[in-house]
């Protein structure tokens, strides 16, 4: 299979994936309980003029398929209309409190890697050893650790008993939301690092018994160019698909952060729209984050056709 | 180099096998009395679990209040007792569910291959690229229901992985000479995926029966904790961490336990999946 089909069909199955979500975001304002109407008039008093308003602006009087239709074309213009609760714009809502979830990420991915480079490697070459015992035994406690008891664990000791860092909300400023955001991000973290050094320490293993280390080693490459070369280059590239899916991850596993440290992000936003049935804010948070997942997909695996000759030739490395 | 490796396993074997009995051990001293509490429930408990006393408050761990009370009054260490249930219950049907619709279906993709494999596999590739989690908590924080439709949501969201994995260990049995002769033999498809492949990939069933079981209590919990699964005031691990955040200056352990059994379960349930996977091929592989 040449490059080229292959990526014809990963962006064929990408639109495909696409379609189906915004169909699937756009449906849940007729699976909600209630009527479409009543869910956007939210809080406002039920005035005929005002619910014929929302029945011209919806087109709630047309059929599903043009109701997708024109909810469609305003969505990939990032038009979403406006909260059912607050008459707020969503994309506004959405952009107040983006940076906070953005960057909780980004310093979520950065905490992981720092974290599980050097401790799924030292697995990998310890095998076996305490050090990799402790490690490997880490690493399945953070795995299993729900992120939500984790959050509190950390708010508890670290914010409560230590009193080393602040208990609710992100700060002013980029230095004090780093601050702020610290235990989130270890939060955050500890999954997606935990993910990481098995697969390290698994490809560490898997590379070490390489017929090319062996040679190397025969013909008596310095440790350091072994190390360098062979080892690292072998074993972290898993770590670029890791990562990408961790960020991708991120938007949807900083609900659960945001909510346990009191964070103003968009996934505590979610579950306040979500519990207001606030279907607008939904359906917009729903197709972002959907939609950045699905992308974040694609981009690694092409990523990978870069970075990775082998997978750009597969017939020659069999 | 290879009579080097060929010689190293039976010397670790004894080793490694006597390790693997200590942590099942650990394990189930951990489960067992999660079950046993999920069972009976409040009749075992200390105190009734949703009796309320103001007056005390949230009361440090003392003789009366193994683990303290909450703001309420409530005893933390019978509360975790009754909350044994919806942490044992609902997980335990989201993993029979799963592992049963996964089991056939990727028994039968790997098996009869055509059409169906495709279907499923294009169904399986859609249902991965969707964030489960974010699915959970849309699904049920909209449409309502709370925990049983999360049950039901959860199975939909599970079976993708399980399918994939048992159509992946069916599919190395399938080219295998036993299943050839079989088929020579005249047997019925039924008779060789049931009789014959399915003993074969069991390992890889057990342990996603338990995989499944960790990830449910993992979701369950978590949208108890945000609020969309049980009910207000009923007795759960992940609403117990939620309601007590309030006050985890003056009882710690109000967040401290339930946070730990969760993580503790899920911990000891993963652990034996690995187990359970490791005796089991071994087993298959000493009867060969």
């Amino acid at each position: 299979m040449s490059i080229l089909a292959f990526i014809g069909r990963r962006l064929a199955a990408m639109v495909v994936l696409l379609a189906l979500l915004s169909l699937l975001c756009f449906g849940l304002l007729g699976l909600s309980p209630g009527s479409p109407e009543q869910l956007l008039l939210g809080t406002r008093p039920s005035t005929p003029e005002l619910r014929a308003t929302i029945r011209a602006e919806f087109h709630l009087d047309e059929p599903f398929l043009m109701q997708y239709w024109h909810w469609l074309t305003d969505a990939v213009r990032f038009d979403f209309g406006v909260s059912a609760h607050t008459q707020q714009e969503v994309t506004a809502i959405i952009g107040e409190r983006f940076h906070v979830t953005a960057l909780l990420a980004v310093y979520g991915l950065v905490v992981a890697l720092l974290v599980a480079i050097p401790a799924g490697l030292y697995a990998g070459v310890k095998q076996g050893k305490p050090g990799d015992q402790v490690i490997t035994f880490g690493a399945l406690l953070a795995i299993s650790a729900p992120a939500f008891a984790l959050s509190v664990l950390l708010l508890y000791v670290f914010g409560v008993a230590l009193n080393w860092f602040p208990v609710f909300g992100a700060g002013e400023g980029l230095a004090e939301n780093i601050y702020h955001l610290t235990l989130p991000a270890i939060a955050l973290a500890a999954g997606s690092a935990a993910l990481m050094i098995r697969q390290l320490r698994a490809s560490v293993l898997d590379v070490t018994n390489q017929d090319f280390m062996t040679f190397a080693r025969a013909r008596g490459l310095s440790p350091a160019r072994i190390w360098t070369v062979y080892l690292l280059r072998n074993s972290c590239l898993p770590m670029l698909t890791i990562s990408g899916l961790v960020l991708a991850g991120s938007l949807a596993g900083a609900v659960i952060i945001e909510q346990s440290f009191g964070l103003a992000g968009l996934g505590s936003q979610l579950i306040t729209s979500v519990q207001q049935l606030d279907i607008p804010v939904v359906q917009a948070l729903a197709l972002l984050t959907g939609a950045t997942v699905i992308i974040v997909n694609l981009l690694v695996d092409l990523a990978y056709i870069v970075i990775d000759p082998r997978v750009r030739h597969p017939r020659s490395a069999a | 180099m290879s009579q080097i490796a060929g010689q190293a396993p039976p010397a670790a074997a004894p080793r490694k096998r006597r390790r693997l009995g200590v942590s099942v051990v650990l394990c189930l001293a951990v489960l067992i009395p999660i079950v046993i509490s999920a069972v009976f429930g409040s009749a075992i408990a200390p105190h009734d679990p949703a009796l309320q006393d103001p007056t005390l408050g949230a009361l440090a761990p003392n003789g009366t209040y193994w683990l303290g009370t909450d703001d309420l009054g409530r005893d933390i260490f019978s509360r975790l007792i009754a909350g044994a249930y919806t942490a044992v219950a609902g997980p335990l049907l989201v993993a029979l569910g799963t592992t049963l619709t996964g089991t056939v279906i990727g028994l039968l993709a790997a098996y009869r291959g055509g059409w169906f494999d495709t279907v499923a596999m294009r169904g399986v590739d859609l249902m991965y690229a969707l964030p489960a989690m974010l699915v959970l908590i849309i699904a049920v924080g909209v449409l309502g229901g709370g925990y049983y439709v999360a049950v039901v949501l959860l199975i939909f969201l599970t079976v993708p992985t399980n399918i994939r994995l048992v159509r992946s260990a069916a599919l190395s049995q399938k080219e295998m000479a036993y299943v050839e002769s079989a088929r020579v033999m005249g047997l019925s498809p039924a008779r060789i995926i049931g009789v014959h492949i399915l003993p074969n990939v069991s390992p890889t069933v057990v342990t996603n029966f338990l995989l499944d079981f960790v990830g449910a209590l993992v979701g369950l919990s978590g949208l108890s904790f945000l609020g969309l699964g049980v009910p207000a005031g009923t007795a759960d691990w992940g609403l117990m961490l939620a309601e007590n955040r309030a006050i985890m200056d003056l009882n710690p352990m109000a967040i401290v336990a339930p946070a730990a059994l969760i993580t503790l379960t899920a911990t000891a349930a993963t652990v034996l999946a690995d187990a359970a996977y490791k005796r089991i091929s071994q087993a298959g592989a000493q009867r060969d």
